[in-house]
């Protein structure tokens, strides 16, 4: 079966997946940036950055700063690998890279809905988009590899 | 005044605080800059709402990549003969160790200066340089005019 399960939809791992959506929750950064956890699934995690003053990168145009959209994506893909996991263990980011397509639009809330679509022993592989309301007209993309497993022992295989 | 007014004053006038001061997610970050040599630092100030893992306790990956995305821009529009505004086009960001509790210091390295497109080469560190939290290289489009 190798190292990497989907999770059953039963309740032992809907139990899981709710534990994911609270621990991203209460990221005391992803609090202080405003970030709602809207979808927790296997292997996928959906994120919501509303509109707020304080993000804002450039004042003359109220568009909202780069690094604000890196915070999004890296903790939507980072609850993706948790989403992933069969038993919690502690994980780290090793490299994040952000395309930027297009500036967000003034006052609308930025989604990010992050895949992990392949895991193995040691590594984590993710993948992110972000968008307003449509996923085929992205603002930014993403592709990150996490280490997991990074303290106490290896995922159970 | 427009930002780019500002930043052309606060250029200007040797203030590179205050290429910072008119930035809101700046502000929220916490960066301020100083001049140490001929180097630009951008420096993050600890405050617990950059925290990303309570447990060890780390700061927010994001944060990091906010830190290094800033001090690349920052880097460009001092080094930069012109004030525009550049737009990232894409940063990759290795993270090479947890970032503690502390203060970050980062110091962009433009590495080519193109006509339309520059490439830096950033760094994070906390007590010791020799051994960064973060590092990034960027692409940015420049297009002055």
């Amino acid at each position: 079966m190798g190292y990497f399960r989907r999770m059953a939809d039963d309740e032992d791992h809907q139990r899981k997946l709710k534990l994911v959506r609270g621990f991203s929750a209460n990221v005391p950064h992803n609090r202080a940036l405003g970030m709602e956890i809207l979808e927790i699934a296997p292997g996928a995690a959906l994120f919501k950055l509303p509109y707020d003053e304080k993000l804002v990168g450039n004042p003359d145009t109220g568009v909202i700063h780069g690094g604000a959209i890196t915070a999004l994506l890296d903790g939507a893909s980072g609850a993706a690998v948790f989403a992933s996991l069969v038993d919690f263990v502690p994980i780290a980011t090793l490299d994040l890279r952000i395309d930027y397509l297009r500036p967000a639009e003034v006052g609308q809330a930025v989604h990010a809905r992050a895949t992990c679509y392949k895991m193995t022993k040691n590594v984590a592989f993710t993948r992110a988009v972000a968008y307003h309301e449509d996923p085929e007209d992205p603002i930014a993309h993403s592709v990150g590899t996490f280490m997991v497993s990074t303290k106490y022992g290896n995922v159970k295989p | 005044m427009t930002l780019v007014e500002r930043l052309t004053a606060a250029k200007r006038a040797g203030d590179y605080q205050g290429l910072f001061e008119a930035i809101p997610y700046a502000r929220f970050l916490g960066l301020s800059a100083s001049l140490q040599g001929d180097e630009l630092i951008t420096t993050m100030r600890y405050a617990d709402h950059l925290i990303g893992n309570p447990a060890l306790p780390a700061l927010h990956g994001g944060t990091l990549g906010a830190l290094l995305e800033s001090a690349a821009i920052f880097e460009l529009l001092w080094r930069a003969e012109t004030v525009v505004l550049p737009k990232t086009v894409t940063v990759t960001i290795d993270y090479l160790r947890s970032a503690a509790p502390l203060d970050t210091h980062a110091r962009g390295v433009i590495t080519r200066q193109g006509r339309r497109i520059s490439n830096v080469r950033i760094e994070a560190w906390q007590g010791d340089r020799a051994t960064p939290v973060a590092s990034a290289h960027g692409i940015f489009l420049v297009m002055r005019g």
